[in-house]
Order: C-alpha cells, then structure tokens, then sequence
C-alpha cells in the first residue's frame, strides 16, 4: 500500500507554523477579542482580608450607579454554590469546601466575594468602588513555617492543625540504611511563591440562547472537558447543553489556567440568569492575587552513601504550601515521585505534608513540583561529592541507572498509582554529551586558574528525570470533509504549541496526505465529546497516538472507497496531491470531494454502492499504559561577584531527551520556552505576603519576569530514547527546560563560594540571598 | 485596572493651565508623560478628580542653552535629553542616568521634569539632580520660584510642589573643566529601578587631587541623598585605591536603609558602598583617559 | 468591549487621529486609554493588553513613529497624531522581512507578546543596524515574552537587522 512517488515524512521535519501568520499580523483571536453583541461586562470584588468572617456586604450604593445591571454575592448564586472538588485527591486529604463566591468566610486576599455586571468595565471597576464589605478579621498564616507552629491560627474554623494530607511512600527499608551508612549529610532546602504569569490573563464569556438551551463559553481554560464537565454538575446541567470553546488563539497556560476557579463558574451562571452575553476579562492585579500559584516548600533531606559515593538511602521531609483551599494534590505528588531522579537509590523514604496557609490555592505551574524535588536530590549529590573529595559528575555517573536498565521500577508509586517505572533513557549518555559541550574538563580547569586570581567562578550540573503523557486518556477525530478537506478535531487546547502544525504533521504521514489538504482543529466540546486537557506535558503522548491511529484508520476507509469506486485493488491504489488514484494510470482516479460526495452526502434514496461505508470519519482515544519518563540534564559555568551577588551565567548547556520527535524546532522551542520559566523560578521570581497575609508582590514593579538580557544564550544537546508506551516514541518536552534550573544555578553558584564555604539553600538565587549567605560563611569563619 | 472618572481638561497656554490648578488644587492632577501617573491611575491609586494635560503648552518642549548651562522645560521628553549629542557633552551625568530608566518605550514619552515631580526615591533622575546641584523651578496662579534640589524632594512620592503648582523646568549648569561624572546602579533586571544607585560628580585638579565632590545616593532613604561625610573624606586627596575603599566603607556607615521586598537594609547598606567605589574608579577613569 | 455608556453623564471627548493611514474621528470616554480606542473602538485587536501598567509591552504602538505603550497613554493624547500598529506591517498577506523573519526562527508560541515585540523592534531597526546578539537582546528587553525563551526572536533581528539586509532593503525600497 505503498505510494511510489516518495514522501517526505512530515514527522521529525521542522515545518514553519500555520498558526504564525495570523499571530505575525495581529489577526489573532485571543478572548478579549471576540466580540459578542449586547455583552455586559463583569468585575469581581475580592477579600481585602487573608482570614475574616464576612459580617455584611452593602451593595445598595454600588446597585444605584448608572450602567450598573447587577450586583450579586453567594447568596444570590445558592443553586450553584458547590464546593469544587480537587483535581488530584488523596485518601487522607483532609479537604475544605473552595466555593465559587465565598460566603459568610474569607482565607485568602483575593478571594472572590462578589460581582458586578455593568455596561462596562470602567463602570463595573466604579461600582466595586462602592461596595461597602464589613469584615471580622482573624489572625492569618502566610508561611509554612507560621502553618505548622503549634499555636499557628487554623486557616480553616474548627481544623485541629493546618495540615492537608500527610502521606509518605519507602522503598526498602531507609531506617536501617541511614543508621547503617558509611556517611550522612543533611540539609534543609526552601523554595518560594511564585506564578505562572502568562501574558494573557484569564478571562470567561458566557452566552445562553434560551432558544435551544445551550450555553456557549470561551474560556482560556487548559483544560475545556475538565471545564465543561464542572459547569455541568454546578449547575446540574446535561453537558450537552454546554458548549465550552478555548479560543483559537490563548496567550499562554502553564498549568494556572488548567485548574477550574470560581469565577469561570459565576459568569456563565449570570448570563443564564440575566438573559444577557457577560464577559469577564481578569486584569494584571487580579491575577496576582487569584490566580494560582506554586513551588513553596520546605524540603529537609537526609542522605546516606559510602566512601564511593554510591547513594544507599535517601530520605526527603518536604512541607508543601497548599494555600486556602486544596485545588488539587498534583504537584506534591509529583515532588514526592520525582525525588529520586536518574539514580539507583535501593532505600527511600519521601515524605509530604501538606499545609494550608492564607494565600491563594497552589496548583501546577510549569514544572509542577518536579524543581523543587530536583532541588532537593542534586543539591545532595553535590553535598556528597564535596565531602568526598570526588567530581560532582563522577558521583552522578556512579549512580545512574544504566541504558539496558529499562523498563526500571524505581520502587515508589506515581500519582495514578501505578508503580513508579521509567520506561526509557541514556543517563550516561545525556550527561557525557553536556559535559562535552560545555567543555567541563577545561572549565575546571579554568576554574582553579581565576581561583588564583581572586574570581569567584563556579560550575553547577543537574539531572532530573520528568513523568510525562499521562493518561487517563486522550483523543482526535479526523473527518473527510464534505469540501474534501481532511479535518483533524482535537480534545485539546492549545496555548501556543503549535497544535495545527504539528498535529497535521502526524495525520499526514498516518494517511498518505500532504499536510495542505488537512486542517486541524481544537478546544471544543461540541466538536469531540470526550478529553483531559493541556497540561503536565502530556498531548504528544497522548493525542499523537490518538491522531495516529485515526488516521491510519481513515487511510484504510479512504482506499476501500476507492478501490470500490475505481473498481481497482487497495495495492494498486495512491495517493497525488488531493486524489487517490490507480498507481499506473494517474488519469484514472478520484478526488477527496469526489469521495466525500459519495460516502458522506449519497444520492438522495439511492442504495449506497456494496462495500462503500457510509460516512468518512474515524476516532480514536488513547490510553497511555503508564506515564513516559523525558530526561535531561544542565550544566552551568558561572561567575558570582561577592560584593553584589551578582551572578552572571557564562555559559549554560540543556542536555534534553523526550524520545522520538514530531518537529524539532517546536520541541526546541519548547525546552528554551522552558528555560526561560528556569532562570525566573532560579533568580528572580518570588512572591511575598506579609505577616497579615497582604500580598507585597502585586504588580511588575515587585516580580521580576526575565526579560532576553536576564536568559542566557544556550546550547543544546540531544538525545533521543524513544518510549516503548506510545506507537510514536514520543515523550514530553513542555517541562524540561524548566526543572533543573534551580538546582543547576544553585549547585553553580556554591561551588563558585566554596572559598568563602558560603551554603545556598534558599530559591530564588537572589543577590541578597547570595550575599547573605556569603556573610553567614564569613562571620562563622570569624566565630561570630 | 481601569481608572476612575476624572474631567479631563487640556489647557493651551501656561495660564489656563495653572488657573486650573490653582481651582482645583488637591483633586488636579499634572499629566505630562503620564509614565508614572498612568499606572497609578489604572490601579486606582490615585483618583483624581480632574486631569490637566499640559502636553499642548506651547514652548515647553525643547532643551534650550542658558546663560550658565542648561534649562529641561516640563515637556522635555527623556528620550530626547537622553539622545542630544550636545547635552551629554555639557552635562554627561544625565544621559548617564537616563539609560539606565526603564525602557526606550517609556522614556519617548516620559518627561524629565515629571520623573522629578514624581519623587520616587529609587528613582535615577532624582539622585542625578542632586548631584548636579539643580534648581528647580515651579509655577503657580501666585508666581512661580525656584527651589533648590536639596528642597526639592521632600520623602517618597513627595516634592516640594504644592497642589496648585507645576514644575515648570529644571536647570542644570555646566561641569566646569576638570570634572568627571558616573551613574552607577545595581537593579534586579535591565531597566528596573535600582535597587540603589549613586551619581558621582567630581572635580579633579591636574595633580589628582579632588577639588569638588557630590555624591548622591538613591534607595536608601525616602529621598535621594548627599553623601556628605564620604565627601568630606575625599575631598583634597587623590582617588587611590586605599581612599575608594574608604569611601565604599564611609558610605555604608552614612546611610540608614530600610528592607523591603526586593532588598533587605543591610544588603542595601553594603550595596551602597560597592556603588561609591565604582563611581569614583569609573571618575578615575575617565580622568586618566583625558588627561592622556 | 462595551459602546459608549450613554446611560451616564461620563465626560467624552473627540479624538481626531490617523491609524495606520487611515484617519478616524471618535468620540470616547475621557479615561479610555489609546489602547483601548484601538482595540474597542477600531477593532484593531491586534495591540493586546497584558498588564495596564507599562511594563509587559505587549500594548506597544507607535505614535509619531516612537514606539510607547499604548496602556500608559489616554486616547485623547493622540488626537492631532498618528498611530501605528502591528496590522500595518504586511503587504496584504505578504508578511513584512521582519515577520518572515519571525516565522522562519520560531520566535512566536502563543502570540500575544508578538505585536508589542514587532513594534519595539520596528521603531529601533528604522533608528539603525543590530549587529549582535547583545545589541539585540537590548532591543528585546523592553518587552516580556513568557513562550519562546527568547532565542528566535535573537536570531530573527539579528538577521534581519544587519547591515547588508538593511541596504538591501533600502535598496528595493527606492
């Protein structure tokens, strides 16, 4: 079944981007650009307080305003005020009712109260202005050290402790091992606050047609089945009544946008109700406040290993900040997995506690707890080789799980509760070609030379290992339109991936097709009934497959209408351009249309010709056996200066494997993407409250996003294990650039201080924290 | 993050303008650039009730030559000041400064008379007055006068400008020969305001010797500020090695900085002092390369 | 995006502008911002609004052919000036050397940054040549980018910011 005019696979080719042209010429349809006639607009009024009663709210003023349509609170929105569950759950999760408009209780700033629909947004903004709110505020918890004090406030009213969930998971037996091992090192590591800041805010836009009883959404949600679904059991809806659409074009998601909050289930509830469109467009400040964040947490590690190096026994203590409300258990699940990395450790013990605090929930943010872990883990390696005389990279090669290894059972369980096993990878390999980049011999080398001269020149390496294309499932259909057209409709949203290329990419090569006569499609529930979402790295893996085997089946359907029509066997059969003709003779043929016409239109009551099916369309779901492991490893040379803590990165290579790839120049795209996500979390992102629980960072004067002159030029390195766990090979390549950096900068800046014996705990690797702990090292030295 | 109401109004000569002012006092507010207003605007930190554009006052935007120097009237873009080959030969400090102020985007429309009116005490314009010994001058219904910069900034966000006034232009003199100028500031990113920042202008005698200093020192105090005792130790003596590290260690021990999100007070401390040394190796610098 | 609010006694002013060439005469709300009157009033949506306070650039225009943010400017203020934005760059469907080159680097994910980038780099190619990837790093640290890294966008100006492709096309423009 073979087409003799050789085609070019389309799969692993760098194609350009359709999506470009129109995000090049600003034709772009972002939600704040979609116009929808008579649209009211919403503002929302939030918590001034992290923890109070709500004593009263005075909306008479603010309902008097001219252009104000409505004012409405929790009590106004009774039949639809369920709590929203969690993503991820645990059974010990001692969980708490997160509502959609708080009610008689606020636990963090930014908490939604209360909204107003006004005939713009200015006017809506005024009318906020004039509500009056009394509140019987309470002592607040802004830390996960003021969390677990004893005597802390309780975040929630009658809770015995500020503890979530307390799981731990072992292998072995870490006990024994640690009393037993030659060596033990500890340390305590903290990571802080931060957002996920997409460059286009959230935002909901409701339309009810009482007409047909359907409500239409756009949402820039990650995740539009996830959304969809939760509207329905809000409101005890069919959720074939509700359409939700992530538009074409979303300005970015990270994982923040992946979550469900309680405004995108207000607006569509008020355009029912008020029998008008209601547009919500969250501005900058509100998403600093009540847009999810993540990474806080407090790790005390403890590892055991011999006068080689070899690691026996790792044990990781990590507190998590959940926030108010727990939005989901995801990310320090994955902290707890993600531990023990690329090594062979035959005891582990990881152990979680979450806490909850007065500031908005925590969810995934791109690297979703995984940075933190690696943190943690790499940070010891370093610790290790340090105390042992050996190279830091000699300990890691010492350690790592070999190529002919897999599939290798770590020994703990992932979030879906299947063992824990990395289905493929070259550690050895990964780490050899990044080394070899980076000329880490000469760097050394290098090193101990500017040493001579009083620089302060460091270098830093990280491995990290990333559970990626999670099930539980995901899909494509694909469709001969009746114009001819090969339209591949996908579950999932896309938020700047790359979904139209590369997606037309795979069906291309699965039927035959050039990419120019398929389209690709998205976002939409009413287009495809069943998905997941965008989110933790997962769509190659799973909606590749999907779109795979959809359109190898759709190949075959196609062949068989022709066969019958040209009255020819499939063998003889190919494919040119938008025809499929007799290999042979090209003049004797049919086109897509032409097949269209007859399989899916007919002749009106005329028996369809025998063996011709009816309707060209194929669909497929696929059910990944487990989660894929993508890997990679970074190495950093820098040059901290001690006065300032300046840290000036010289060089930095990103070491990537996620298996087999669809286009290249995306994946790349994606791991620099990532990087960028990296150098913040590692140097500048840090989101503070205060005492009270009144966020300090609240706009971009205060949190610090690098802009091209804070990212560093970087080299990359590939290695390509492909995963026995999907028909493509592939992994995932959303993350990696994002995961090592902390640990890599950290174990870096260390070693440039290891003169001075400064110790680097604390993320982000601010100049303040750096010269803090230059002066600690130098005041021990004195014995102050 | 939309403003509140306001009644705009756009004078077209000095006049009208300050009459506005001088009737609605508390509840005007000056737009110029609008860089700095603009934002608070947005988040509603500021809601004023009236808005006066000035941007249409006539003769107020061009840089002009005076008797002794150099007069930046209100509507002096930073772009501009920054890019005239003639002032950064006059007075170098400035373009110093202003490279160093956020973004060209924000500085085609940013005024250097409003980034003054606006007194933020980590901003760069600020300290450069300073150093430079500028006088200010503002107008009102009443009159206007002139203020010294060492009256000018009052604390963080606060001038000497009183309600029903605007600054009208500011003067800067010229260096005379023998003197050499450095912007020095450690920010987060590029752009960002320092986290503190020192403007050095310094006399140098043919022998080496300091003949005059000012050091001004922003994102320490709720203003701007002279050096004044790391002054005193500089001045009439060479800029050696051993004098610049005295004076990082005089500065550290003159200032008295508060913490806050991006910088706790004792970095700032030690921050300041770093930025004093490279000032005055960048001024010795630049003197050996003249007299070369 | 809400039509004039004729249900309340908000000050209006009249703008008198032209946008990319075109000349517009509106009246809006005396605080609707320039960014606004192009994307509500015009439905020229292509400037997008990212953090109303100057600092992200993804609202950066040119007025009078400097590059500003169009957040941090009323409507008013451009009456008596001109506009540019992101939708007058290409020919048609012809993209422009700098959007081609755009495209050809991978400089674009999710798009919404892009138009504040074009423009900032717009206006500092007509100032003169890019000749490293220094200098054009500096030309992109005015605006904030949260997809690509920044690395194609590196690669985009310096390529089509060097001198030869800048006489090159001074060259074709004569």
């Amino acid at each position: 079944m073979s087409d003799t005019k050789t085609r070019t696979p389309m799969i692993g080719a760098s194609v350009r981007r359709r999506e470009d042209h129109r995000l090049l010429t600003g034709t772009g349809r972002y939600l704040d650009d979609i116009e929808v006639l008579g649209a009211a607009e919403a503002a929302f009024l939030r918590s001034a307080h992290a923890s109070a009663q709500i004593v009263s709210i005075d909306t008479a003023a603010a309902v008097q305003l001219p252009g104000v349509i409505g004012v409405y609170t929790a009590a106004d929105l009774a039949p639809m005020q369920k709590a929203i569950p969690p993503k991820v759950v645990h059974p010990d999760l001692r969980d708490v009712p997160r509502l959609p408009l708080a009610d008689d209780a606020v636990h963090f700033v930014g908490e939604p109260i209360a909204v107003v629909v006004a005939t713009s947004r200015h006017i809506a903004e005024d009318a906020l202005d004039l509500i009056d709110v009394e509140y019987e505020v309470r002592p607040a918890v802004s830390s996960i050290e003021a969390a677990l004090r004893p005597d802390a406030p309780r975040v929630h009213e009658g809770a015995k402790d500020n503890i979530s969930v307390h799981v731990v998971q072992r292998s072995g037996d870490p006990d024994a091992a640690l009393a037993d091992a030659p060596h033990r090192l500890t340390e305590r590591f903290s990571v802080s606050r931060g957002g996920g800041h997409s460059m286009e805010t959230r935002g909901t836009v409701a339309q009810f047609d009482e007409n047909t009883g359907q409500l239409t959404v756009w949402d820039g949600t990650q995740s539009p089945h996830y959304a969809r679904n939760m509207l329905a059991y809000l409101y005890g809806m069919s959720e074939d009544d509700i359409r939700l659409i992530a538009p074409a074009d979303v300005g970015g998601g990270f994982g923040p946008k992946a979550q469900f909050y309680g405004e995108e289930a207000v607006i569509p509830w008020l355009a029912m109700h008020l029998g008008r469109p209601v547009r919500w467009i969250e501005d900058r400040r509100e998403n600093f406040v009540a847009t999810m964040m993540e990474r806080e947490q407090v790790h005390e590690v403890e590892i055991g290993f011999d006068d080689a190096g070899k690691i026996l026994v790792v044990k990781d203590v990590f507190a998590h900040d959940q926030g108010a409300y727990c939005a989901g258990l995801q990310v320090p699940m994955i902290t707890l997995s993600t531990l023990p990395g690329q090594y062979r450790i035959p005891n582990i013990h990881t152990e979680l506690r979450g806490c909850y605090t007065n500031m908005v929930p925590t969810s995934s943010v791109r690297g979703a707890g995984r940075p933190q872990a690696v943190l943690a883990m790499e940070r010891m390696v370093d610790r290790v080789a340090e105390h042992l005389g050996l190279d830091p990279a000699e300990v890691r090669t010492r350690n790592f799980i070999q190529a002919d290894e897999f599939p290798y059972k770590v020994g703990l369980t992932f979030r879906d509760g299947s063992p824990l096993t990395y289905d493929s990878g070259d550690f050895p390999l990964l780490l050899q070609r990044v080394l070899d980049k980076i000329g880490y011999k000469e760097a050394r080398e290098e090193q101990a030379v500017l040493r001579q001269q009083g620089k302060y020149r460091g270098i830093g390496i990280a491995t990290y290992i990333e559970g990626c294309g999670l099930g539980p499932y995901e899909g494509a259909k694909i469709r001969l339109t009746n114009s001819g057209e090969l339209l591949v409709t996908l579950a999932a949203a896309q938020q700047g991936q790359g979904y139209e290329t590369v997606y037309a990419q795979i069906a291309s090569d699965a039927i035959g097709v050039d990419m120019e006569h398929i389209r690709v499609a998205g976002g939409d529930t009413a287009r495809i009934p069943f998905g997941q979402g965008t989110f933790a790295s997962r769509i190659t893996a799973t909606a590749g497959p999907a779109v795979l085997e959809a359109g190898q089946a759709m190949r075959e359907r196609l062949l068989t209408v022709a066969s019958v029509l040209l009255e020819a066997d499939d063998a003889d059969l190919e494919f040119v351009a938008d025809r499929i003709c007799v290999r042979s003779d090209h003049e004797h043929g049919i086109s897509l249309r032409e097949i269209a016409q007859v399989s899916n239109i007919g002749k009106h009551g005329i028996t369809m010709k025998p063996g011709v099916p009816a309707g060209l369309e194929t669909v497929s779901y696929f059910s990944p056996e487990r989660a894929a492991y993508a890997s990679g490893a970074h190495a950093a040379i820098v040059d901290v200066d001690p006065e300032t803590g300046e840290v000036d990165i010289v060089s930095y290579v990103i070491g990537h494997d996620c298996g087999s790839v669809i286009n290249p120049m995306l994946v790349d795209g994606q791991v620099l993407g990532g990087f960028a996500h990296g150098i913040g979390n590692a140097l500048y992102e840090e989101c503070f409250y205060d005492e009270a629980g009144q966020p300090q960072t609240t706009s971009y004067l205060d949190y610090s996003l690098p802009s091209a002159v804070e990212v560093p030029p970087v080299e990359l390195e590939h290695v390509h294990s492909p995963s026995p766990l999907n028909p493509l090979g592939v992994k995932g390549a959303g993350e990696g650039g994002t995961i090592p950096p902390p640990a890599t900068l950290a174990n870096a800046i260390e070693d440039a201080l290891r003169p001075l014996g400064a110790r680097i705990t604390e993320v982000p690797l601010t100049p303040p924290r750096i010269v803090g702990a230059i002066n600690r090292a130098l005041s021990a030295d004195r014995g102050d | 993050m939309k403003p509140a109401r306001f009644t705009y109004h756009a004078p077209r000569d000095l006049g009208e303008a300050l009459q506005l002012l001088a009737d609605h006092g508390d509840e005007a507010k000056v737009l110029a650039g609008g860089q700095s207003l603009l934002p608070l605007l947005n988040f509603r930190m500021a809601s004023p009730e009236h808005l006066v554009d000035i941007n249409r006052l006539p003769d107020l935007s061009a840089p002009r030559r005076n008797a002794d120097g150099w007069t930046i009237p209100a509507l002096a873009r930073q772009r501009e000041v920054e890019t005239s080959a003639e002032l950064a030969a006059d007075v170098p400090l400035l373009e110093q400064a202003l490279v160093q102020v956020a973004h060209p985007q924000i500085r085609n429309r940013g005024t250097v008379c409003g980034s003054l009116a606006h007194g933020d005490a980590a901003a760069e314009l600020p300290a450069a007055m300073l150093a430079l010994g500028a006088t200010m001058r503002v107008a009102g219904r009443r009159g206007e006068r002139e203020v010294p910069v060492e009256d000018f900034f009052q604390f963080h966000l606060t001038t000497a400008i009183e309600p029903d006034e605007l600054l009208l232009e500011v003067r800067v003199d010229d260096l005379p020969a023998g003197t050499h100028t450095s912007f020095q500031e450690f920010a987060t990113r590029r752009g960002d305001f320092g986290i503190a920042g020192v403007a050095a202008v310094v006399g140098l005698a043919a022998s080496g010797a300091v003949t005059s200093c000012r050091l001004a020192v922003s994102g320490v105090a709720p203003t701007p500020v002279r050096l004044t005792e790391t002054e005193q130790l500089i001045v009439g003596n060479v800029l050696e090695p051993a004098l610049i590290d005295a004076a990082g260690s005089a500065t550290q021990d003159e200032v008295s900085p508060t913490g806050d999100v991006h910088a706790d007070a004792a970095y700032r401390r030690q921050l300041a002092g770093t930025l004093t040394k490279r000032a005055l190796r960048e001024v010795t610098t630049k003197a050996s390369l003249t007299h070369v | 995006m809400s039509d004039l609010a004729t249900t309340t006694d908000e000050q209006t002013v009249t703008v008198v502008t032209t946008v990319n060439d075109v000349k517009y005469v509106e009246t809006v709300e005396s605080r609707l911002s320039l960014a606004e009157l192009l994307r509500s009033r015009l439905r020229l949506t292509g400037t997008h609004l990212g953090c109303e306070q100057g600092v992200c650039g993804a609202c950066t225009v040119l007025v009078d052919g400097a590059a500003v943010r169009s957040c941090l400017m009323l409507a008013v203020q451009v009456d008596g000036r001109s506009v540019e934005t992101v939708e007058n760059l290409a020919s048609g469907d012809q993209l422009n050397p700098l959007q081609e080159a755009f495209s050809k680097h991978h400089a674009v994910q999710c798009g919404f940054c892009t138009s504040g980038f074009l423009m900032s780099a717009t206006a500092r190619l007509r100032e003169g040549p890019i000749n490293s990837d220094d200098e054009a790093r500096e030309c992109l640290s005015g605006n904030i980018c949260r997809c690509t890294g920044y690395a194609g966008m590196v690669r985009a100006l310096v390529e089509v910011g060097s001198e030869e492709a800048q006489s090159e096309r001074a060259l074709s423009d004569e």
